[in-house]
């Protein structure tokens, strides 16, 4: 390397307020995706399982019919594989991936450089938010040419817009909360997969909802997974599947509110709790 | 201890790094006792010391990552329990072993780093010093351990630090790609850059570093440049020749006269005739023994 420029105190100011901040948190997103996409597990797990999940299920299922409806399942299932697919590309995504850096030196790395530690954020939210809407795309794709789902009306995608909002926020947040429970990263998965099967057996996704146990209803509506699937299957089933609800009604005000609370209870968690370091390192 | 081992900084040296009395214990187990130390701008001061000797938790009490129990602690001018991202970009930290960066090539990883930083060095400059032009498109997992090692060095220059931390930077090197990061170091220290460097191989303190400082038991034992470091320079040479077929040795502390007795005695050649100074590892050796483990 030469010294055409001479040495030190040339430093001018680093990227400081929210517009570095802003700036750099895009070029964050960019190398999350790069990471995201090259990445095998991260790849298959939080990104191709839906998909795979709505071929498997969608061929096996996919044309029973939901009486007293003339709803097929595969209909009924994309909902549920959407709101999966937002648990999967955030909560998950970040719920491992986050142990994960704290355990091969990245967020070590970051910290010992002028990166403003809300362009890290910036990077996860946005990659979540691409990976979810390619994620989307493809699970749409996948539906209408091997399943002949149909596809919602005008208004039907503005509920889709505000439930993928609410959920991908909330689900972030909560996914950067719980990356303090596992205690490594390699143990991550362990602990985050089997909750995640957990709430999607309770929360309708891979059975219809009103014919679940009480219970079951019960818990799984403390969390944002059956409301998110309820509010999906408001956009993607036709306004008569409301018969096949629990209360007769999608209930999307009620769906709304529980999510957004979710991003505020989200919100409250990962400021609370979110650490760089391991345990035991200050 | 006898203080005359550590050699103080003259008044009024422009310093890096001042560190006076620093404490840090992890529950009962004090890992740093009291250490001083200075590292003067521009040079280049080796940090030795055994595992556990505490050189690990007072460098990254420097570098920010974490808080002391005590003492007083300035780097740059800052206090790095107080250090701001300007301050942050005044520093090139390699840490010890990382497993990042894994799915990202070399050039990626360098030119998004770069990005952090006001006055960044040019990606292909930082990329042909670190000798990875044949391995720039090669992704972080695909490289070597030395040459993974190059990277993480390649990523704490990529700013232009005024002050670079280097955390045992040529563990798992061949003797060649040693010999080329000594290169490198040196063209560092030809630009201004200060260096502080934590390293097992005594060797490599030797050819880089201005002064070494070791650490033992929580405490700077002895700060002084390699050659003079524990007294190497006054220490007694042993005298190694070869008598009636049997090879000889003689502790001296004037090696000179006695080789001059010994060339009389035997009138002329002295056959396999050596003389060995103790080596920079000898000493450190010896003070490292004199002292305990830690409390």
């Amino acid at each position: 390397m030469t010294t055409a420029t001479s040495s030190t105190q040339q430093h001018t100011a680093v990227h400081v307020g929210l517009v570095g901040a802003l700036k750099l948190g895009g070029r964050r997103i960019g190398i999350e995706l790069k990471q995201f996409f090259r990445d095998r597990q991260s790849a298959v797990f939080n990104f191709a399982l839906p998909m795979m999940l709505m071929i498997i299920f969608g061929s096996v299922f996919g044309n029973q019919k939901l009486p007293p409806t003339q709803i097929t399942f595969a209909q009924y299932f994309v909902a549920g594989m959407i709101a999966s697919g937002i648990l999967y590309t955030s909560f998950q995504n970040l719920a491992i991936a986050i142990p994960m850096e704290r355990d091969d030196g990245t967020l070590k790395r970051l910290q010992g450089t002028p990166m403003p530690k809300l362009a890290y954020f910036i990077g996860k939210i946005g990659m979540v938010f691409v990976a979810y809407v390619a994620q989307v795309a493809l699970l749409i794709l996948v539906g209408k040419l091997f399943f002949k789902i149909s596809l919602p009306g005008g208004s039907q995608w503005l509920t889709f817009a505000w439930a993928s909002v609410l959920g991908l926020t909330g689900c972030t947040l909560l996914g950067i909360a719980f990356s303090v429970i596992p205690k490594t990263g390699k143990g991550a998965p362990a602990v985050v997969t089997p909750l995640i099967l957990v709430l999607q057996f309770t929360s309708g996704v891979f059975f219809q909802y009103s014919q679940l146990p009480a219970w079951m209803q019960q818990f799984s509506a403390l969390f944002p997974l059956k409301w998110l699937t309820q509010a999906m299957r408001g956009v993607f089933l036709p306004a008569q599947a409301s018969a096949l609800e629990t209360t007769g009604s999608f209930e999307l005000g009620r769906c709304a509110l529980v999510l957004g609370a979710w991003v505020l209870g989200g919100l409250l968690l990962s400021l609370t709790l979110f650490r760089w370091n391991r345990r035991g390192e200050s | 201890m006898a203080d005359s081992l550590i050699v103080p900084v003259p008044d009024g040296t422009a310093l890096a790094v001042k560190v006076r009395g620093l404490h840090k214990s992890y529950g009962d187990t004090k890992a740093v006792a009291g250490v001083d130390l200075d590292v003067i701008r521009g040079e280049c001061l080796g940090l030795l010391g055994p595992n556990g000797a505490g050189k690990t938790t007072t460098v990254e009490i420097l570098e920010g990552y974490r808080k002391r129990d005590a003492g007083e602690v300035e780097v740059l001018g800052h206090d790095p329990a107080h250090g701001d991202l300007d301050w942050k970009s005044r520093l090139g930290i390699v840490l010890q072993s990382t497993q990042d960066l894994t799915d990202l090539t070399v050039v990626e990883s360098l030119s998004h780093f770069a990005a952090y930083y006001p006055n960044p060095r040019d990606v292909d400059e930082v990329v042909e010093a670190i000798g990875l032009t044949e391995k720039r498109d090669t992704r972080g997992g695909k490289l070597s351990g030395g040459q993974r090692r190059r990277l993480d060095v390649g990523l704490g220059i990529i700013g232009r630090p005024e002050l670079l931390f280097l955390d045992e930077p040529t563990t798992g090197f061949d003797p060649e790609a040693r010999r080329e990061f000594w290169d490198l170091i040196a063209r560092l220290k030809a630009e201004n850059t200060t260096i502080l460097l934590t390293t097992h191989y005594l060797e490599e303190a030797q050819v880089l570093a201005d002064r070494v400082a070791i650490i033992a038991a929580g405490k700077v034992i002895a700060c002084d440049s390699p050659d003079r470091v524990g007294g190497r320079q006054t220490g007694t040479a042993e005298v190694s020749w070869l008598e009636h077929g049997q090879t000889r040795s003689q502790h001296s502390e004037h090696p000179t006269a006695f080789i001059a007795d010994l060339a009389t005695r035997f009138g002329g050649e002295v056959p396999e005739l050596a003389v060995r100074r103790p080596s920079l590892e000898d000493v450190y050796l010896s003070l490292v023994n004199d002292v305990g483990s830690p409390e």
